[in-house]
């Protein structure tokens, strides 16, 4: 199927070729690029057409069975496995329409040279097909793989497309940035903090000066919260970060920058459960569904601060505030257990591998709230600053 | 045993008992001479008077449909004898809640003054009995016995009119019975002019009965009767024509009755398929406007004689030789063979019938039962026709999907005897229940005891999931269905003297499996084949459905893809994929080629009608399928090949309404 694709690719640049001078991508080349390929996608579709073929389009696969973990670069790869979409199949036909659509919402988007959010997209695309009583689309839950089913099909990023996602996430911390041409300290943002916006390339944000040693990654606006009032990062030199949840492609690329940009460290707190494991195995390997970004998101040196299995014991945190892990828990963290790159031996022990098992054993969860059981300053004040100190992350 | 407690009790039981003991009931003692005092003789009538349900009048409701259905029988008879087409009235006029008149009235030849006594009012006074000839009526029990009904329950007499001739005034007889000695009581005999036909007869019976709709009924009865007469144009008045629901006829937009049967007469020239009128008058109109073929007398078949019987009929042939009795008496027996059986029996074929003992006549039987007879001539039945029923289904029901087939003669006991299916299915029928099964014999509905009927089990007997239909054990298929099973023979083997279902012979049940298995593959096809073209028009619309947008999506990203061209060019594709789908399921080695073939062999044209309401019919004969079919047949004979090229070509009806779809 991979190969169909580049043949399919190959005829259909017969036509008008764009001289593929790869200068500096600058933001605008970029979008251009896409177009073409767009352009390229819906040409290849009427050739096949005009040929009395049943269309198709090659997605590559966004599955475990088609990553590979890039042991050198510590990072997810895309594999070559692809799956031919096509239109003539009844179980395809509504998806491949859809595929259409979504292209051609961004081509539109491209042309007008405008970006926008998945959902509006999603609205725009929304309609109800002639003669029926059928919607091209019901919930943006259809539109949303699709648009990733076009990124990696095209090889253009989200933000090339013109597309961006719901922002999400904050950040507060010593350092001085440029947002879309405007200057902000990010030490006065009073209690909400900035919001990291979904494009953050550098043709929209600039880092100007700063005194930040390291960046620290926290799961939940929550508790980011408490460290933005007891104002850590002042304390700590350190800027403050959240995704609410699993963070977004523009706090991860943010977080990217500053630690290849800036070589600032990057550590992570999350819960202490197979979720929280996850969301660092994404920042630090990239994703499963996304891996064709890993190169450009993934940060292969993050460190896992906490919440570990071990911690428990550590803080003497009473049992009280734990939680039992269910079924579905135990069954994702032995999923995670079996990654390839939670394998990783240290010495003679694998760290990551007792660290899940070690939960596993206990049966229990841990969130980052159940701190405060102790005091309300207590993660900021004793539990953080003490795991800094004596180095009780794991890599 | 005996509880202390209920002592107090055993004393009331044990006094009674030892008083009996003591004295026993001396009964009177009777010589024979005292008995023979009592002992007379009883007439069929008094017999039946008492055993009404033996002839199917056990309750009101029945007792209704009985005289209407034998007056009927009796009518269509005497038309079809003297070749007239049938046109018959029948109406049922309410006098009070549980009393009704009943009127019949039909174009037959009428009936010779003399005779209509004879006739109405005397049971086993007939001119079928004592034929071996295919008709409806049997035994001349029917309509003298619905007569007779009708005088016990409410006192009243029947009233016939007759018209025997053309040019002579019509006859109004009243006829009661005498019960005692099954002898007609002729009442009052007017003439007078005026009736509807050149010829016929009316009769009138008022009797104590219930009017009911639906499983049972008249209604039920006439629709039947009018799907396996398809030749018979009938108007039927029920109790409701012309009525208001309370009963009274004062509303003044109701037609009258004779109005609506004018109505319905007109109705009955133009209407395709079974029609109401305003005031409520139902019209069956004729089908197929040709007589059915004569049936022949025929003599006994050897094979179907008793040793009674045979004893009976020597005794009644005095001073014949055996061999002008064995060849003059009954069907297929040759000088030859005659010669043979008196031989085998111990005799010469010049032995005088006269003289034959007990003794001789039984071992005549069994040389007959031993010998390798002929069948009997199978010209004495007339069947329906496979073109009838698809005329008669067609006027009747709402399917889409019709089919019929008619097996060749076979013989029961020595009696031929000829088995035709029909099956509508699809259209309006109700889907979600069980299939109907509707049950003729010499064209007459059987209405009850459908579970002892040997047509019904041969229904039950056949696996109907081969045929494309759901089944669960035990019960009748699943599905918009209605199964018509007609047997026609010189002597239909009814269970009971009120023929309401076939006996179960296993020559007769073989023969009605073996066309329902016939039909049933055609039915089979069929279901297939929708299911098929469903699925694949389900498929090809889905598609359909998005290329617009699909078309719409690509010219906005490059306006030099055109919207017509490129909307074309989908099409395309879209229609060779759904038809690449088509074949692909035939070459599954569908159970469809096996059907289509098996039809092919059999020597019959018009046998299935394909309604072309909702689907068009020239999508089941594709191009690609004939062409398939053919380069099938290839493989067989070349005169199947020949013998399809040609049923292609036929269209059924008259008015083109419906297509002949080749099977």
């Amino acid at each position: 199927m991979a190969k169909k694709k580049v043949t399919k690719k190959k005829t259909a640049k017969k036509a008008p070729t764009r001289k593929k001078v790869v200068k500096r991508r600058t933001p605008a080349t970029k979008r251009k690029d896409t177009a073409t390929k767009l352009n390229e996608l819906a040409h290849a579709v009427a050739d096949q057409v005009e040929d009395g073929k049943d269309p198709g389009v090659a997605i590559p696969t966004r599955a475990l069975s088609n990553v590979s973990f890039d042991q050198k670069a510590g990072l997810i790869r895309m594999g070559d496995n692809a799956q031919r979409r096509s239109f003539f199949n009844l179980g395809q036909a509504k998806k491949f329409m859809q595929t259409m659509l979504v292209a051609s919402g961004s081509n539109a988007l491209i042309r007008q040279a405008k970006t926008t959010s998945i959902r509006d997209l999603f609205y725009h695309c929304k309609h109800t097909i002639a003669g029926t009583r059928e919607n091209t689309f019901d919930e943006q839950s259809e539109s949303d793989p699709i648009i990733e089913d076009l990124e990696v099909t095209l090889g253009s990023l989200r933000e090339e497309l013109g597309l961006f996602a719901e922002p999400k996430g904050a950040m507060v911390g010593p350092m001085t940035i440029v947002d879309n041409g405007d200057v902000i300290d990010l030490s006065k943002m009073g209690s909400g903090g900035w919001a990291v916006p979904s494009i953050v390339e550098d043709h929209v944000i600039q880092f100007k000066r700063g005194s930040a040693k390291f960046v620290l990654l926290i799961e939940k606006g929550a508790v980011w919260r408490r460290f933005s009032e007891d104002r850590f990062w002042e304390k700590h030199k350190c800027m403050i970060i959240h995704g609410g949840g699993q963070p977004p492609r523009g706090v991860r690329r943010l977080i990217w920058r500053m630690h290849n940009e800036l070589k600032l460290p990057v550590y992570v707190l999350v819960d202490n459960d197979p979720w929280g494991y996850y969301i660092y195995s994404v920042v630090k390997q990239g994703s499963i569904n996304l891996a064709f970004e890993s190169q450009r998101m993934a940060i292969p040196d993050a460190r896992f601060i906490g919440m570990s299995s071990y911690d428990m014991e550590r803080f003497e945190i009473p049992k009280a505030v734990t939680i039992n892990l269910n079924d579905q828990d135990i069954r994702r963290a032995r999923e995670i257990l079996n990654y390839p790159w939670f394998q990783k031996k240290q010495g003679r022990t694998y760290p990551w591998r007792n660290e899940i098992n070690h939960m596993l054993k206990l049966g229990v969860k841990l969130e980052l709230e159940a701190l405060s059981n102790k005091d309300f300053s207590f993660i900021t004040e004793h539990y953080l600053p003490r795991k800094l100190k004596d180095k009780q992350w794991l890599d | 045993m005996m509880l202390p407690a209920m002592e107090g009790d055993m004393t009331t039981v044990t006094a009674p008992r030892s008083r009996s003991s003591r004295t026993p009931s001396k009964r009177k003692s009777v010589d024979a001479a005292t008995l023979a005092h009592n002992q007379r003789e009883i007439s069929v009538s008094e017999f039946f008077a008492k055993n009404r349900h033996l002839l199917g009048f056990d309750n009101p409701r029945k007792a209704l449909l009985t005289s209407i259905k034998e007056a009927v029988d009796n009518a269509l008879d005497a038309c079809e004898e003297a070749g007239i087409l049938p046109e018959l009235f029948v109406g049922i006029e309410p006098i009070s809640e549980t009393r009704f008149r009943v009127t019949v009235r039909d174009n037959g030849p009428g009936i010779v003054k003399g005779q209509v006594g004879n006739i109405f009012g005397k049971l086993l006074y007939g001119s079928k009995f004592h034929r071996l000839k295919m008709s409806r009526g049997q035994q001349g029990i029917g309509i003298s016995a619905a007569g007779m009904y009708g005088l016990m329950t409410t006192g009243k007499p029947m009233v016939i009119h007759t018209k025997p001739r053309k040019n002579k005034p019509c006859h109004k007889i009243t006829v009661a019975m005498d019960t005692q000695k099954n002898r007609p009581e002729i009442k009052d005999e007017e003439e007078h002019h005026a009736f509807e036909h050149p010829t016929g007869t009316e009769v009138n019976i008022e009797l104590e009965a219930k009017y009911n709709r639906g499983k049972q009924s008249v209604d039920e009865f006439l629709e039947q009767t009018a799907i396996a007469n398809p030749h018979a144009r009938i108007i039927y008045q029920p109790p409701t024509a012309c009525r208001t629901a309370n009963g009274q006829d004062d509303d003044e937009n109701l037609p009258t009755l004779i109005d609506d049967y004018e109505h319905a007469r007109k109705l009955a020239d133009k209407a395709a398929g079974t029609a109401t009128t305003p005031g409520g008058t139902i019209v069956y109109p004729r089908g197929v406007s040709e007589l059915p073929e004569e049936p022949k007398e025929i003599k006994p078949h050897p094979y179907g004689i008793e040793l009674g019987t045979l004893i009976k009929m020597l005794r009644d042939n005095e001073g014949q030789s055996l061999n002008q009795f064995l060849t003059g008496q009954f069907c297929k027996v040759s000088s030859r063979i005659a010669q043979d059986l008196a031989e085998q029996s111990g005799m010469t074929s010049r032995t005088r019938v006269t003289g034959i003992t007990h003794h001789q006549a039984e071992a005549l039987y069994k040389a007959i039962q031993e010998t390798k007879l002929q069948s009997p001539p199978t010209n004495c039945l007339s069947p329906i026709g496979t073109r009838q029923i698809l005329a008669g289904l067609l006027k009747g029901l709402k399917a889409e999907f019709f089919t019929a087939t008619t097996r060749k003669p076979t013989v029961y006991r020595g009696n031929p005897f000829q088995i035709e299916v029909g099956m509508a299915y699809g259209g309006d029928l109700p889907a979600d229940q069980l299939g109907r099964v509707i049950r003729f014999a010499n064209r007459v509905p059987l209405l009850y005891q459908q579970s002892s009927c040997c047509a019904y089990k041969a229904v039950l007997e056949t696996t109907w999931r081969n045929y494309g239909l759901q089944q669960s054990r035990g019960a009748l298929p699943t599905g918009p269905l209605v199964v018509m099973i007609h047997m026609a023979s010189v002597w239909v083997p009814f269970t009971s003297e009120s023929k309401e279902a076939i006996a179960d012979y296993d020559e007769i049940r073989k023969e009605i499996k073996l066309a329902l298995g016939e039909c049933g593959r055609k039915l089979n096809t069929y279901v297939r084949r929708r299911q098929r073209i469903k699925r694949e028009s389900e498929r090809r619309s889905v598609f359909e459905k998005y290329i617009g947008e699909v078309v719409t999506a690509l010219n906005a990203i490059d306006k030099s893809l055109k919207k017509t061209e490129l909307k074309q060019r989908f099409e395309a594709v879209a229609k060779r994929i759904t038809l690449e789908a088509d074949t692909q399921f035939d070459e599954d080695g569908n159970p469809i080629k096996a059907g289509a073939n098996g039809n092919g062999s059999l020597d019959r044209d018009e046998s299935t009608v394909i309604l072309g309401e909702g689907e068009s019919p020239p999508s089941l004969d594709t191009p690609a399928t004939k062409g398939k079919r053919k380069t099938k047949a290839k493989g067989g004979s070349r005169t199947k090949m020949a013998s399809q090229k040609t049923r292609t070509k036929n269209h059924i009806d008259d008015d083109g309404q419906y297509e002949l779809y080749a099977s």
